[in-house]
């Protein structure tokens, strides 16, 4: 494992940012350790890319404080923060061919020009560019173009990557290859990486930690495990997992004042289950049956393993789920409460 | 903590801020010295009159009086018309030739360079041209042709009071070709090619492909024709004065060789003369004004 | 393609056509250059065919007109206009796209403006301003009026707006000041428009006639404009002179239009920038 960056932990403190007079984050105190894959994990209109933008200097708080390792950064203008940041549409040079799109930072910096070429082949040859070096970034593919911007991002060797939505302009497959080797070239430079996303399969499958966030706020941050195990709120229930957690209703799975919520895998079909579901869809995935049901007007879903027998459309199913699978939420506030 | 940052920000605020003074600058001193300036000055002597000894001021009610003369409404009829021959004739052809040159066949780019080659000529190039063509005494086409058309020889096109504005809205036309070709010709390639793809599927033949297809997506690129077009019809000055000086009997004398022409009542008097120019800038701002109300409510910009 | 598979009848059809539009275009091209090659007093003979070819006449016109002379001025006063006009256009569209300033909005609205006013309601006050600074024949007098213009600025601003924030903010991360990133990003990628451009204040000032007319009294600062106009005014005026001089002053111009035509068309369409 070759490290090459200073130690940099990012650390937010206190962060709002307005807008015109519309607040976009508010009051973010955020702890980034280290070498970690911190994903901010949201819908659109989240804050987390003008979170991830204030990381690298491309928006100044409105209040608040940006550290990265033992530097207050706030005030510093991008280029002096050693941050490298890849962008969604990944912004390269489209009149420059590839090995002049990855070396350009090093040329900004006057790098001379035989060290700058010999950076940018081995961060090309990381990425397996080596092939493409003398291409137009439009004579490339989709995926090409991403590593390039990656390339281009690793050969400043920057103690912080910051990635906003980097994967979602490919198709499902190639989305699926490049998050193995994301995480692969995060253990490989043992560098902080901030990944912005919206896809809960990314945040789960790369992140060593998961903030997840909802307008303007932080709901929750921990592990994937501690976030899908113990979500901390209805928010983050609903928003990570497919299908989400069931919702139920108060009173309506067992006594008391708590909303319920259970994952779709966690819910039983009993004979004497406490809940009555009438069944509006059954769906075959071959590994397993998605059961699709209305408990008064809640939406509920059952996964089942594939070889139950499974309820026909229009039955009415009954309900259950262990304790320690109930996830119990204030009806007012919607934030967990552990009894 | 808020006090540093805003000095912070404050700093880098007015670097941007002496950055763009350094960036506009240039071109601020040039448009307000040689546009704004001459504007508003120009409004002013407007109620003046000029002479080698000097100005004396007759007062706003100069523009008035100039208006009704029946010099300026003679000239602006004259402009009106030769704007009406010069405009859609010429849009129409440049409009056909652009279409016409539009498919991908054999020695099309040899077509090309003949429709776009009169953006070549000059005004002087292209009025000397046209005089040759058609003056009695040496024209060729006057020569050949006169026996059908006697009115080439006596008095001649451009001297002919029936027939001199034409003359000159042909040569203004030809010279012009060239541009409108060009732009059209640009405005056409940027008509994404699966349009004309589903028109054709759909059963579409070229004329309803024409009308249905390339005159709405080309629309803003024939609003931007003709905006310059009309301007350029308003401010003709060198065709009129080298084909007819502005005769047969003021027949060919346009607003703007009112103002600047030989031998008329505003020469060296450049107090009569900023009249004359502010009258015609307000004309010109009228009809921008209508043009781009009626105009932009038919144009389809793309997206 | 299948639209383009037209017809062997219909293909001859157009090809007739375009043919007699070619024709009637070069129609006046042709006489006039074929005038410009016959001595003086064959012009009328036979007025289509190039009996007699001779360069005399065309001699002749250099020298009477002093075209040589009203060539290099109208050739130092449009690649003066052009350069500074391209480069006062790119910088003021620059600070307007990718500066961030107060007031850029007004600012620009008002240079905006200055397209509604035609250039004959401030000849006159350009005149006497010219005359003050005791520009009258002089290059700086033919050419600092257009030194700049909202055409241009207007026109390089639209493709500055295709290039993508995102750019800027990569070229900024990567610590590329405004200059850097203008020389090394926003200017390549708007190169066919700045051709264009270019071309359009080349072809414009060369073209410009009222405003020399007015400026100049000395015949040692004609242009070529006002050199054909003082061929045909002057005293005793030669038809084959005044057309062979037209030609002269056409030629150049010709050939730059061939050479760029199709940067030209490339320009205007834009576009093409892509990230």
């Amino acid at each position: 494992m070759t490290r090459f960056a200073p130690v940099a932990n990012v650390r937010l403190q206190n962060i709002t940012k307005q807008f015109d007079g519309v607040t976009a984050v508010e009051n973010i105190d955020l702890e980034i350790a280290d070498g970690e894959f911190m994903i901010l994990l949201g819908p659109s209109g989240c804050g987390k890319s003008t979170l991830l933008r204030m990381i690298a200097g491309l928006e100044d708080p409105t209040e608040g404080d940006v550290w990265i390792g033992d530097t207050l950064v706030t005030d510093i203008l991008p280029k002096e923060r050693d941050v490298a940041m890849v962008f969604q549409s990944y912004a390269l040079y489209p009149h420059k061919t590839v090995l002049a799109n990855i070396e350009f930072p090093l040329k900004v910096r006057k790098v001379d020009k035989a060290q700058r070429a010999g950076e940018a082949r081995v961060a090309a040859g990381l990425l397996g560019l080596s092939e493409y070096l003398n291409r137009k970034p439009g004579q490339l593919s989709g995926g090409q173009r991403q590593r390039v911007a990656l390339a281009r991002a690793i050969v400043r060797k920057p103690a912080v990557f910051c990635m906003d939505e980097p994967l979602s302009n490919l198709d499902a497959k190639l989305r699926g290859e490049t998050r193995a080797e994301l995480i692969a070239l995060h253990q490989r430079l043992a560098t902080t990486f901030v990944y912005v996303t919206h896809d809960q399969i990314e945040a789960m499958t790369m992140g060593t930690r998961i903030a997840v966030m909802s307008r303007g706020h932080i709901e929750q941050v921990g592990t994937p495990h501690e976030v899908y195990d113990k979500p901390a709120s209805v928010f983050v229930a609903g928003f990570v997992g497919t299908p989400p957690m069931n919702v139920l209703p108060v009173g309506s799975l067992e006594p008391g004042q708590h909303l319920v919520g259970v994952r779709p895998e966690h819910l039983e079909i009993t004979a004497d289950g406490p809940l009555a579901m009438e069944v509006t869809l059954v769906e075959q995935l071959g590994h397993e049956v998605l059961v699709t049901g209305k408990v008064g007007d809640t939406r509920v879903v059952v996964r089942q393993p594939v070889h139950t027998v499974s309820p026909a459309i229009g039955d009415t199913v009954h309900l259950d789920a262990d304790e320690p699978n109930r996830h119990r939420f204030n009806a007012v506030t919607e934030k967990r409460v552990d009894v | 903590m808020t006090a540093r940052r805003s000095a912070a920000l404050r700093r880098r605020t007015w670097r941007e801020s002496g950055l763009a003074l350094v960036m506009l600058g240039p071109s601020a001193v040039i448009l307000v010295g040689f546009v704004f300036y001459p504007l508003i000055k120009a409004v002013f002597l407007g109620r003046q009159r000029c002479g080698v000894r000097g100005c004396r001021t007759t007062g706003w009610d100069q523009y008035i009086d100039a208006f009704r003369s029946n010099e300026f409404q003679d000239a602006l009829i004259v402009t009106l018309k030769y704007a009406l021959i010069t405009v859609p004739i010429g849009l129409a052809l440049g409009v056909a030739l652009a279409v016409l040159a539009d498919k991908y066949l054999r020695g099309m780019s040899i077509f090309r360079t003949i429709f776009s080659s009169t953006v070549a000529t000059s005004v002087a190039v292209a009025s000397v041209m046209w005089f040759f063509l058609l003056d009695p005494n040496v024209g060729f086409v006057s020569d050949a042709l006169h026996s059908w058309f006697p009115v080439l020889k006596t008095p001649g096109l451009l001297q002919d009071e029936n027939t001199a504005l034409w003359a000159v809205s042909m040569s203004s036309i030809w010279a012009n070709l060239g541009f409108t070709f060009i732009v059209v010709t640009a405005g056409l390639q940027s008509v994404p090619k699966d349009l004309y793809e589903s028109a054709y599927v759909d059963g579409a033949g070229g004329f309803m492909r024409f009308t249905n297809v390339t005159l709405p997506m080309i629309s803003p690129t024939l609003l931007f024709a003709s905006v310059v077009l009309l301007s350029r019809a308003f401010q003709s000055f060198g065709d009129i004065e080298l084909l007819t000086g502005g005769g047969p009997k003021s027949n060919t004398t346009t607003v703007t060789y009112l103002a600047f022409g030989k031998g008329l009542p505003t020469a060296g008097d450049d107090g009569l003369r900023s009249t004359v120019s502010i009258l015609l800038f307000f004309v010109l701002l009228i009809l921008a004004l209508v043009q781009f109300r009626g105009l932009e409510k038919r144009v389809h910009y793309g997206n | 393609m299948a639209i383009d598979n037209v017809s062997g009848a219909r293909k001859f059809g157009r090809y007739v056509l375009l043919i007699v539009m070619a024709f009637i275009v070069l129609f006046p091209i042709y006489v006039i250059v074929i005038g410009a090659l016959k001595p003086g007093d064959q012009l009328r003979n036979q007025p289509l065919l190039p009996n007699h070819v001779t360069l005399d006449t065309l001699r002749a016109a250099w020298r009477n007109g002093h075209l040589g002379r009203a060539l290099a001025n109208s050739a130092v006063v449009a690649v003066l206009v052009t350069v500074a006009q391209v480069v006062t256009s790119v910088l003021a569209a620059y600070a307007f796209v990718f500066v961030r300033f107060p007031g850029r909005n007004i600012v620009f609205v008002l240079f905006l403006a200055t397209l509604l006013v035609p250039l004959e309601a401030t000849l006159a006050i350009n005149r006497r301003t010219i005359e003050d600074l005791g520009w009258l024949n002089s290059y700086q007098g033919l050419a600092v009026p257009f030194l700049a213009t909202a055409f241009g600025i207007f026109l390089i601003r639209q493709v500055f707006l295709q290039i993508p924030k995102e750019m800027r903010e990569a070229a900024s991360m990567d610590g590329l000041g405004h200059f850097g990133f203008m020389r090394e990003v926003a200017v390549p990628l708007s190169r066919p428009t700045i051709g264009a451009l270019a071309l359009f204040a080349f072809l414009t000032s060369w073209n410009q006639y009222l405003w020399p007319v007015l400026v100049t009294t000395d015949e040692g600062y004609n242009t070529v404009q006002t050199g054909i106009k003082a061929l045909k005014q002057g005293a005793g005026s030669n038809p084959s002179l005044v057309i062979a001089g037209t030609v002269i002053v056409a030629l150049p111009i010709f050939v730059v239009l061939i050479i760029f035509q199709r940067q030209l068309v490339r320009g205007l369409t834009a576009g093409a920038v892509k990230g």
